[in-house]
């Protein structure tokens, strides 16, 4: 419900926001989360408490607006942002600088902890190398994998001052986002509304296979991969499109669902309960997609509210659940679709969800912190 | 001509002549070689073109003022040489805690756009007041975290930059709430003079401290400022609050408990205008006589006689003027003084009747002691229902658009402002939301909120977004998306093409051949994508090799936007057809390629050399009719080129054209055979 959102206006357009993954035995819903932001003169990340637990009123509902623990200079526009561990964030520039960023979180300070300078950049015609914009990351501890608007793929190791593998030219195009597949194996959309699958084993520099939209070749912005079904993957497109791929056969995907009017910017599934999936986009939307709507047996932790609120395992997800993002027409028969924010006008450049928390960031310079998702 | 000029710190007109150029959001001014001998002498450097047009006089003063001060960048070279000042039109865009205010107002300036007259009457007034008190929340809130960065920072300078804008956000505010009660409230005599006393108690905060300080001593009653707050809830009307205090007084006194027990009827007696309609103006007035004669009794009786402090107060229930001047200090505006002195003469004063009180009230109050500031004559012309004059007084005083084109734009939605129209052709609304939104655009990050409000100027918005929307730097791919999108959905088809060649450009000098080519089919540019088809086969005749396959391979239906790009397309189908050795196919395709001019004439040589091995394969792969074709094409290109003289000079083109009819003879004499054993058997 829209009630329990709490915002704040941050005087800085953001481009990023990201929780503090939860430590394994965690008990509490997120608290800590990250924002990145972009189109400033001085662009800052900034980690922020999302309210305090004890002001928690009767029937669970928070009250109270997200609050800044501390934050740094960033040279560049954010243009992604993930953590590492509890305690570092990965950040890629426009400048094509990847920054690990340290919290230290006992005197509440930010530091920057190791920098990769132009690990993205064009070689120029006549003169010296500038940088290209770093436009994704992904990481999977310790390694971390970037592209940019230079079509390159870099793998690094948070440990290791040089790349460990860079591959040049990989697309001819602006690859506009990273994920993991798997742990060898990662997947970038690009400019030209391909999605591609690299094994970092494998030493030639060619994708092992290149999936495409028919029709015009719309690019992609953002992808994502089913937390427990690897072979289902989402991805947004420029004309606002939700795209569901089936890796293991064709190469076209298996659905195009209408969603936003322009730009879709991020999609992401329920990291613990992927039958629930969240796309924003430039037109200033926010949609939740639900296909879990027929299953009668919800995960058990979605009816317990408030601070009692445990995340269980992925156990109880429901094959037939699953299965629902890639039946032939998703729309009409299991998928429940609301619109998060009604009424706003600028981009919702970013979101994250985790447990029952929803965060995002606009280029209206607020971030909205929704607890309690599935109310 | 009273103004005084106004100069931008750091330049001298008094050493360099200097010259200067408008651009939609900045002036660039630059010192000139020319010395001071002989030039012009201009002493007011900067007149906004466009505030006078509309304003005339008095208003230069605010255009100027809103440019001074807020010199953004100098250049400086040697000391002989220029200097270039860049000089911003709006200055307050730059303050960090007002983006706040600029991004939350955006949201609701929207809502109100949206909100267009489906709802009649009553229930429309309810929500513009709505609109109304959303937009002076969202100053209050921004007034607080302004208040907390001023307490909050050590810097002096900042502190004081702080609190400047505390006092203007609280000055807007004030201003706003009165507008909001006359103009879109437009409350009528009764309610009008409670509305009235809500908004002196809710902004004369300076008695606050000391109500606290005696509310909360051990003894109320025996502190030496009691009679003070009685005396304050009294002129501010708030009579439950001064019958409670008064019941401590007289619970003290009981000597004197036939006095106050008088004083406590009277106040509780004293008849108010309802918000309702339960009684008529006509039944107010008349229990309002009567209780004024009652209170009247009771002083000329001298019942309070014993205390002046009872004495006092009960004047001031009469409305006796003196009485409440000597309160001053209590009341500490003229306007407090206004309201106090229609509560107890006039509670059922007429909107249009207001403007003799307060003019009355601010000489008296005054009392020619000081003279009124540009506060008290904003709020003056706002008694005076004279809104323009609001309007023209808030432009000059305030150092930002941003109050007077939403108040505006607010009062034009109340239908108040009949279509005022200027002499340039917009109406006063257009004119301060461009203005505003030239001001946001100006700015490295605020450009997307101005964007909206240029849309709903239905005269210029058109213009002016087409003219800035091109001045946004695109650094990123990201960032020009963005831009890209804001013109395609308004049709804005020279931009779009625009920006798209920009970053084609961009990502053509960057080698990004692949990304130079989506720009162009995203704007539908076929002449640069034939431009970017030249490039790629350009690197095919020099390698020998393509780069870019990814993109070449899976051009899909992209590829009819240009000949060009439609060649690529099918010469790369050409090479992969060849590569899994499908040699009839690939042969009809190239044939193709040059039968149906798809190939331009300057690559039929190309196409004609890459057909070589397959007239050499073992098998005959091209037909009698096919080799006569590219018979024709071979002697076209050389007979036909006007470059004739080129192919005899070159040895390399000459003994290709040699090694090709060669070719093409033998394979013609080959096909014969074959054709003619093929027919025999």
């Amino acid at each position: 419900a829209m009630e329990d959102v709490s915002a704040k206006f941050v005087s800085q357009k953001i481009s990023r926001t990201r929780w503090r993954p939860l430590p394994a035995a965690a008990l509490q819903p997120p608290d800590i989360f990250a924002t990145g932001s972009w189109d400033n003169e001085d662009n800052r990340i900034s980690i922020w408490s999302a309210g305090d637990l004890g002001n928690a009123g009767l029937n669970g509902e928070y009250h109270g607006e997200p609050h800044l623990l501390c934050d740094i200079q960033h040279n560049g526009d954010v243009m992604d942002m993930q953590f590492l561990d509890q305690e570092r964030i990965v950040v890629a520039s426009s400048t094509g600088t990847v920054t690990i960023f340290r919290h230290h979180q006992n005197n509440q300070t930010l530091s920057a902890d190791h920098r990769w300078e132009k690990a993205h950049y064009h070689v120029d015609q006549d003169t010296s190398c500038g940088g290209a914009a770093c436009t994704g990351v992904v990481c999977n501890n310790p390694e971390i994998v970037t592209v940019g608007e230079d079509g390159r793929i870099n793998l690094f190791r948070a440990d290791q001052k040089d790349a460990v593998r860079t591959i040049d030219n990989a697309d001819s195009s602006t690859l506009h986002a990273v994920t993991f597949l798997r742990t060898t194996e990662i997947l970038t959309v690009n400019s030209i509304g391909q999605l591609k699958i690299w094994d970092l084993r494998q030493q030639k520099n060619e994708p092992s296979q290149i999936f495409s939209l028919a029709g015009d070749r719309v690019p992609l912005h953002c992808v994502d991969r089913h937390p427990n079904q690897q072979h289902i993957v989402a991805t947004g497109g420029q004309d606002g499109m939700l795209s569901i791929w089936d890796i293991r056969q064709g190469t076209m995907p298996v659905s195009l669902l209408n969603a936003h009017e322009a730009e879709m910017w991020e999609v992401h599934f329920h990291p613990s309960d992927p039958d629930h999936l969240f796309t924003c986009s430039e037109d200033g939307s926010l949609w939740h997609w639900d296909t879990s709507t027929n299953v009668s047996e919800k995960p058990s932790f979605l009816h317990q509210g408030g601070r009692s609120t445990a995340y269980l395992s992925h156990s109880t997800i429901n094959q037939s659940v699953v299965s629902a993002w890639l039946s032939s027409d998703p729309t009409k028969d299991r998928m429940e679709i609301t619109n998060l924010i009604p009424n706003q006008t600028l981009s919702v450049n970013s979101l994250d969800v985790l447990g029952p928390c929803l965060v995002y960031g606009t280029d209206a310079e607020a971030i909205y912190v929704n607890r309690q998702l599935f109310a | 001509d009273t103004v005084p000029p106004q100069v931008v710190p750091g330049a001298d007109p008094s050493a360099r002549q200097l010259c200067f150029a408008w651009g939609p959001a900045e002036v660039l001014v630059c010192e000139t070689l020319f010395g001071r001998a002989g030039g012009f002498r201009s002493r007011c450097l900067f007149r906004s073109p466009c505030p006078s047009r509309f304003w005339g006089e008095g208003t230069v003063g605010a255009a100027a003022r809103a440019l001074t001060g807020s010199v953004t960048g100098t250049g400086d070279g040697a000391s002989g040489s220029s200097r270039v000042f860049v000089v911003r039109r709006d200055q307050d865009i730059y303050i960090q805690t007002l983006r706040k205010l600029f991004n939350e107002s955006h949201g609701i300036f929207m809502g109100l756009q949206r909100s267009e007259e489906e709802l009649a009457g009553k229930s429309r007034k309810a929500q513009l007041v709505q609109v109304s008190k959303n937009y002076r929340s969202v100053i209050r809130a921004c007034m607080e975290d302004m208040h907390q960065a001023a307490v909050s920072t050590r810097d002096p300078a900042l502190q004081g930059q702080y609190s400047t804008q505390v006092s203007i956000l609280s000055a807007m505010e004030l201003i706003w709430n009165l507008c909001e009660i006359l103009f879109v409230e437009a409350a009528t005599a009764g309610p009008l003079l409670l509305r009235l006393l809500d908004w002196v108690r809710l902004h004369v905060c300076d008695v606050d401290s000391m109500v606290r300080e005696v509310l909360s001593s051990e003894s109320p009653s025996k502190h030496k400022l009691f009679w003070n707050v009685v005396d304050v809830f009294v002129l501010q009307g708030r009579m439950d609050e001064a019958r409670h205090l008064l019941s401590k007084e007289a619970s003290a006194n009981p000597a004197s408990m036939n006095m106050y027990k008088i004083l406590d009827d009277l106040m509780k007696k004293m008849p108010v205008p309802s918000l309702g309609n339960t009684q008529t103006l006509t039944e107010l007035e008349l229990k309002w006589q009567h209780w004024h004669e009652e209170c009247q009794r009771y002083l000329q009786d001298g019942t309070f006689a014993s205390n002046p402090h009872m004495e006092s107060i009960c004047k001031i229930l009469l409305g006796d003027e003196d009485a409440i001047l000597e309160k001053k200090e209590l009341m500490t505006t003229w306007y407090h003084f206004l309201v106090t002195r229609l509560l107890y003469s006039h509670p059922t004063v007429k909107p249009m009747e207001l403007r003799f009180y307060a003019q009355s009230s601010m000489d008296l109050f005054l009392g020619g002691e000081s003279s009124p500031e540009p506060l008290d004559m904003i709020l003056m012309a706002a008694f005076e229902f004279e809104m323009h004059q609001v309007i023209k007084e808030c432009s000059i005083v305030l150092s930002n658009w941003w109050f007077v084109a939403h108040l505006t734009d607010l009062l034009d939605h109340c239908k108040l402002l009949q279509s005022h129209n200027l002499y340039f052709g917009s109406n006063m609304r257009e004119f301060l939301l461009l203005e505003y939104a030239s001001g946001l655009f100006s700015h490295h990050s605020l450009w997307q909120l101005g964007v909206d409000y240029f849309d709903h100027c239905p005269e210029y918005g058109r213009v002016y977004l087409e003219l800035h929307i091109e001045r946004i730097p695109l650094s990123t791919e990201q960032k020009a998306l963005k831009v890209l999108r804001i013109c395609e959905q308004r049709q804005m088809h020279e931009q779009v093409r625009s920006i798209c060649k920009i970053m084609a450009m961009k990502a053509l000098r960057n080698n990004r051949l692949g990304s130079a080519l989506s720009w162009s089919i995203r704007a539908k540019d076929a002449a640069f994508a034939t431009l970017i088809s030249d490039r790629f086969l350009k690197d095919y005749c020099e390698r020998g090799c393509f780069s870019d396959l990814d993109l070449i391979d899976n051009l899909g239906p992209s590829m009819l936007l240009s000949d060009r790009l439609t060649f690529l397309g099918k010469y790369r189908e050409f090479h992969r057809l060849y590569g899994e050795k499908r040699f009839p196919e690939a042969a009809r395709l190239l044939l193709t390629l040059m039968t149906a001019h798809i190939a331009p004439c300057s690559f039929w040589m190309t196409l004609l050399t890459d057909a070589l091995p397959l007239l050499e394969q073992k098998e005959v792969i091209f037909s009698a009719e096919q080799t006569y074709e590219l018979m024709r094409c071979l002697e076209d290109l050389t007979a036909g080129n006007p470059d004739k003289q080129k192919f005899q000079d070159d040895d390399v083109e000459t003994t290709k054209v040699e090694m090709l009819r060669l070719a093409l003879a033998r394979n013609l004499a080959r096909v014969i055979v074959k054709e003619g054993t093929m027919e025999g058997s």
